[in-house]
């Protein structure tokens, strides 16, 4: 597939795009079949070792299994093709239920290069593109050579960005990366440790209520701390090693433990941004930066680790930092609120708890909302992003003479949303705001 | 709800449109489906032991349903759409009220449904979806016509005013 000649004006770009139809790397199906053969080994050695020497009759079944594994793969690797025409990535893929995908590479939100850890021992990567419909799950070229794909990667996105494909894979510069230390100290302070006090509380509370209780209470207890570690690895392993780099084609994320990934957020793609400080972290002035772009993750096997996160901007660093990174996504925000940005007062009877927190202010370009007492969390919005415009007002709300405004944005996860304005402004905000936010897209 | 109505048209200057008058008929026909045979049973079990537990359940059954019905009459009258030079606005609500902007130009695509009860009465609701999975632009109970007038309009001014993410 890498026949091209390298133009002499492309040097570092790698070989052009194939134009002819082309295959995957041919340790494709083993990096895909990893878990299955390592399942298999892990079931079928024990076994093999349990009875005492081999066994002809099991280790038939076993090798007729493991080669059924192995020849379904190489099927499977033997009728995926694809190449690059008409500005589409083309695939076709599958043997009985042939599927042929065409993906429009102007319409590519993203493109990661995963690395699972079978992948990465057999030095292949995958190349996953990020698309804002659903059901694109299988935009992906799985596998290519590790050095092969970044370049695969740059001209995909170079040709989506309407430049020629030999351009070479742009330069970057590292703005911000995290010290592992503080990665797993910060992870520790979240969720493991709410659970660790919750349940040490529940212990001892218990000790002194009804001691005879403790022993049952004490599986459960294992089952829960059990869960709480298996999510701070999972967190861990996806958020270690993070570096955030600068370079023309948009913002480069990599990060990973046992499964690495390199994303790129392409330059104005971002949806929102959102900037939390969880409780435990306030002591140690810490935050961490978060961006939402239009798109839907396929639920899959062996992605789930990836699913459940956002993606983090800045898994964890201090104001500045995380400041300097959302002036690189979105300039000119501020999210540190002006002086009249502050819900009413009268909100603390409807907000008992966040009404300090509440405020919310926008300018020409962005809208910003501030929430929250324990997980203290600011979301931006560029106006030009927004989908629609909502005011609601609850029965406490209609009381107090408040109102809430949400700006829906085409991300999956969170919409800025102004709680508890006074209803004069919260009204003002309606009546403005799609007028501005026009004003922004035709910007 | 007069104090709602006037906040709402005031504080955004328009005129709202409200879904045809068949769909309180609509709503009624779909209540006294529910209500009619409720009051029947729970005046017939009353009746097995006393004429007062009869009379006491019968009139009991009739205050939920008009209470119900007081419910449902706000809750159709709270509905009320306008379409703007650059948007389209849909207010509802009752206890909980909310007024949704949607630009023209986001709207991915529309929906026009008719359920049994809906067609019945020759009512159909139209339904406005954006990238936005929050995006709660709904208007039921619209004369089928004027359905399919909102639609051909909306999908025009959307095709028209098309954005990009």
């Amino acid at each position: 597939m890498s026949d091209g000649v390298v133009p002499a004006h492309s040097v570092g770009a790698g070989p052009e795009l194939p134009i002819a139809w082309a295959r995957l790397h041919p340790l494709s199906p083993l990096a895909k079949g990893g878990r299955a053969v390592l399942a298999l080994v892990a079931v079928t050695v024990p076994r093999q070792l349990a009875g005492g020497g081999l066994e002809q009759s099991r280790l038939g079944v076993d090798a007729a299994v493991a080669a059924l594994v192995i020849a379904a793969g190489v099927v499977s690797w033997l009728v995926t093709r694809w190449r690059v025409a008409d500005g589409e990535l083309q695939l076709e893929l599958g043997l009985l239920r042939r599927q042929s995908i065409r993906v429009p590479l102007a319409r590519v939100q993203a493109v990661d290069v995963v690395r699972p850890l079978a992948a990465r021992l057999l030095g292949i990567s995958e190349l996953r593109l990020v698309l804002a419909g659903s059901g694109t799950g299988k935009a992906r070229l799985a596998f290519l050579p590790q050095h092969r794909a970044v370049q695969v990667r740059a001209q995909l996105l170079a040709l989506g960005a309407g430049l020629t494909g030999e351009t070479a894979e742009a330069p970057e510069r590292t703005l911000a990366s995290v010290p592992n230390k503080r990665l797993i100290a910060s992870t520790l302070l979240g969720s493991p440790a709410v659970t660790v006090a919750v349940l040490g509380t529940l212990l001892v509370v218990l000790t002194v209520v009804a001691p005879t209780s403790v022993g049952p209470v004490l599986g459960a207890v294992g089952t829960v701390l059990f869960g709480a570690a298996a999510a701070a690895f999972r967190r861990l392993n996806v958020e270690f090693n993070f570096t955030v780099a600068e370079s023309p084609d948009g913002l480069r994320l990599k990060s990973g433990l046992l499964q690495t990934r390199a994303e790129t957020i392409p330059a104005g793609r971002v949806q929102a941004v959102r900037l939390i400080q969880p409780l435990l972290w306030r002591p140690f002035g810490w935050c961490r930066l978060e961006v939402d772009v239009a798109q839907q993750r396929e639920r899959e096997v062996g992605e789930e680790d990836v699913g459940q996160l956002t993606r983090a901007l800045l898994p964890v660093g201090d104001r500045a930092q995380a400041d300097a990174l959302l002036a690189r996504v979105l300039p000119g925000a501020v999210t540190h609120p002006p002086p009249d940005a502050q819900a009413p007062r009268r909100a603390r009877f409807k907000a008992p708890l966040s009404y300090r927190r509440l405020a919310s202010w926008h300018d020409h370009e962005h809208f910003v909302a501030r929430t929250g007492r324990l997980q203290a969390a600011t979301v931006v919005v560029p106006l030009a992003k927004a989908q629609s415009i909502r005011w609601t007002q609850g029965p406490a709300q209609r009381r107090l003479r408040l109102a809430t405004l949400h700006l829906d944005t085409a991300g999956h996860r969170w919409q800025a949303a102004a709680r508890d304005r006074d209803l004069d402004q919260a009204n003002e905000l309606l009546r403005r705001l799609p007028s501005l936010a026009r004003a922004a897209r035709a910007r | 709800m007069a104090v709602f109505w006037s906040t709402r048209c005031e504080a955004q200057g328009v005129d709202y449109l409200r879904p045809s008058p068949r769909l309180w008929r609509a709503r009624q026909a779909q209540l006294a489906a529910v209500a009619v045979p409720v009051v029947v049973v729970a005046t017939g079990l009353g009746a097995v032991s006393s004429l007062q537990a009869a009379l006491a359940a019968l009139l009991l059954s009739l205050a939920a349903a008009a209470a119900a019905g007081v419910v449902l009459r706000r809750r159709v009258q709270s509905w009320g759409y306008a379409e703007r030079d650059d948007d389209l606005l849909v207010a509802r609500g009752v206890l909980v009220r909310r007024i949704t902007v949607v630009p023209y130009g986001r709207m991915q695509f529309l929906d026009v449904t008719a359920g049994p009860v809906e067609r019945l009465f020759g009512l159909a609701t139209v339904q406005l979806h954006t990238a936005a999975a929050a995006t709660d632009a709904r208007i039921p109970g619209l004369a089928a016509s004027e359905a399919a007038r909102l639609r051909d309009r909306l999908a025009a001014l959307g095709e028209a005013r098309s954005a990009g993410l």
